[in-house]
């Protein structure tokens, strides 16, 4: 804290009086407490994810885990499947939002004249505050009959190509936001160079800026693939239920998120079945330390790439 | 074109200029004069793709509105306002959201009454108080990695925490819903929030001049005082827009309570004789989120339109308090700045 050290280097006392310190303290303690809970959360997050995956794979045989399909109740476990499936929907989600949240983000960075940013940069918030539920509905019966069913006529009535174009419109947002203040962040130096050597403005900002935005922008493209593997309302609807290991993006499965919201849906929560509701846990535990490693990736990439102007 | 308006306090009279400042950046200036007006199609192209690509989320934010709307039309024809306030049916022509709606109301109350204190306290605490160590940087990457998580996986620690350990174990529920109460979705979304309560807050306090905080020091306000009086009052209607703003993230958030409680049948009912303390310990309950979930996986047809008039109440509600939190923003900055 700039503050602080201030206060220390002019090294006066000013503070006086044993019950307005002792206030102090009290005071710093309580706030010190609840910084210290997202410890907390933390740690019993773990504990939650690790404790019941264990008793899960303790209480199944392991080779149930490459049996075929994802068939709780029919005791066959096949993660693959479900990653398989998660895979399917992030690379069309990527495929929509990658595109279009660059775009956006280059445009509003290096094209958009402060009117039209200020009217267009809102739309994009309004679009990250739509419930991930309420893509999921749009996915189910608009992009499913008429654009999947456009290209493809005999696509399932459930499938990752609309699941997954719903995750990525979801995912755009957070795509041009993040990749755009990376491109905001390049010193106008640059641009002015770039000018200043004949360049056109195509050439400026795609040439020059978003090089030098490379960092902040495979950032935001990590986050976005954290966000779309994490995405569960879109999926439970329109991804269908199918545990069958399937490549074919026309078709429906079970995805990791899926698999868990059917799970605490569906009625596999009986009473006596309590390895098939605890593979829940296991999925979720799997989840969590993808999408803590890609974020933390994602850090990694913005610190180590980052050019220093 | 931007308005400029000055005022002289001594005589009150003011005076308004208009200045173009949308152009006047210098790398704009040095654009113009060096490319001149020459048209170029590849500029003009990838200009025009730029474009395209931001407007296509106008394009399909207004798709998403209309169809929906559309879709919603017959269920606010044939029975005006009153599925709003009709109770969860198995019956299309029947059913309502009230349940979910209230239940969403109590959810937010949870997520008010812990989230927001607790966001701002950690948030004073790591801008205002921590020193730049290990453990303060270990807080803050814990924090942003916290709100990385998905929003099942909160879903997971709600039941296995709250429903689990607080309710079953602590408080001995064990029948009837056992713990799958509102008190645990409602601390489920608080948790689930709070890591970004605590970003949005610590960016608010970072905007505050360190010069407001060194002139209080330098008349002996102590460091509590200094926040009470000066950097809070400044910073709080941005706080109060970033938590308004994260508040309705968590009503809009239906993943979590698919696993922390929420009710899945379409037909529950709560006690006529139940007082608000049962109504929170030991009652089922559902949210609004979850109803658009329920009726948009029915098989049956009629239910299509519930659950678009379900999503349009829902988003009524949403919109309505950004907006709102948006617009009080802008006031505000204007006002302060």
């Amino acid at each position: 804290m700039a503050t602080a050290e201030t206060q220390r280097e002019i090294g006066i006392d000013l503070t006086g009086d044993v019950r307005r310190r002792r206030r102090e303290r009290v005071v710093k303690a309580i706030f010190f407490g609840a910084a210290g809970i997202s410890i907390l959360i933390s740690v019993a997050i773990v504990l939650a994810l690790v404790g019941k995956a264990w008793a899960f794979l303790s209480s199944i045989e392991l080779n149930q885990l490459w049996a075929s399909g994802w068939f709780p109740r029919r005791g066959r476990f096949q993660l693959l499947a479900l990653a398989v499936h998660t895979l399917n929907v992030t690379a069309v989600a990527m495929l929509v939002a990658v595109p279009f949240g660059l775009g956006s983000a280059v445009y509003l960075s290096e094209y958009a004249r402060s009117g039209v940013r200020r009217v267009l940069k809102p739309t994009l918030e309004i679009l990250a505050g739509i419930p991930s539920v309420v893509l999921g509905f749009f996915a189910l019966q608009f992009i499913t009959p008429n654009i999947v069913r456009g290209l493809f006529p005999g696509a399932q009535s459930a499938n990752f190509l609309a699941a997954g174009i719903a995750v990525g419109i979801l995912t755009i947002p957070l795509v041009a936001s993040v990749s755009e203040d990376a491109m905001r962040a390049v010193p106008s130096s640059l641009r002015e160079a770039s000018y200043g050597l004949g360049a056109k403005q195509w050439h400026t900002a795609l040439r020059v800026v978003f090089p030098a935005a490379i960092s902040g922008i495979i950032a935001a493209v990590i986050l976005g693939i954290s966000r779309a593997i994490g995405e569960t309302m879109v999926v439970a609807l329109a991804a269908g239920l199918n545990g069958l290991m399937t490549f074919n993006p026309t078709e429906g499965g079970l995805t990791m998120t899926g698999a868990i919201a059917n799970l605490a849906v569906g009625s596999d929560q009986v009473a006596g079945d309590v390895a098939a509701f605890q593979s829940l846990f296991f999925v979720g535990l799997v989840l969590f330390v993808l999408t803590l490693a890609l974020n933390v990736i994602s850090e990694r990439v913005v610190r180590r790439y980052r050019q220093k102007y | 074109m931007s308005s400029v308006s000055v005022s002289f306090a001594d005589t009150g009279r003011s005076i308004e200029m208009t200045v173009d400042i949308s152009a006047i950046t210098t790398t704009e200036v040095v654009r113009q004069s060096i490319e001149g007006r020459r048209f170029s199609p590849v500029n003009a192209l990838v200009a025009f793709a730029l474009l395209f690509s931001l407007l296509s989320s106008v394009v399909i934010l207004v798709t998403l509105l209309v169809d929906t709307i559309a879709a919603a039309i017959p269920v606010f024809q044939a029975r005006g306002f009153s599925f709003i306030t009709a109770s969860l049916s198995p019956r299309a022509e029947a059913a309502g959201i009230w349940q979910g709606i209230m239940g969403s109301l109590a959810l937010t109350a949870f997520v008010i009454v812990v989230a927001f204190p607790l966001g701002v306290a950690a948030a004073v605490y790591l801008e205002e108080y921590a020193p730049d160590n290990r453990v303060t940087r270990f807080i803050n990457a814990n924090i942003r990695n916290l709100a990385g998580v998905p929003s099942i996986v909160y879903g997971i620690l709600g039941l296995f925490l709250f429903v689990e350990v607080l309710m079953r174990g602590v408080f001995g529920a064990s029948t009837g819903i056992a713990g799958r109460n509102v008190i645990a979705g409602g601390l489920t979304l608080a948790v689930l929030v709070l890591p970004i309560m605590i970003i949005t807050t610590s960016e608010a306090l970072r905007a505050v001049p360190g010069g407001l905080r060194e002139a209080s020091f330098a008349v002996g306000a102590t460091r509590w005082e200094t926040i009470r009086h000066h950097v809070l009052p400044v910073a709080i209607p941005a706080i109060l827009t970033g938590s308004v703003l994260t508040i309705a993230r968590a009503f809009g958030e239906s993943a979590p309570l698919l696993l922390a409680g929420a009710q899945l049948s379409l037909f529950f009912s709560v006690a006529s004789d139940a007082s608000f303390f049962d109504l929170l310990s030991d009652q089922p309950y559902t949210a609004l989120p979850i109803i658009v979930f329920n009726f948009a996986r029915q098989p049956q047809a009629e239910f299509v339109a519930l659950t678009a008039a379900s999503i349009v109440v829902l988003l009524v509600m949403l919109l309505t308090v950004n907006a709102a939190a948006v617009l009080a923003r802008d006031r505000f900055e204007r006002r302060y700045r």
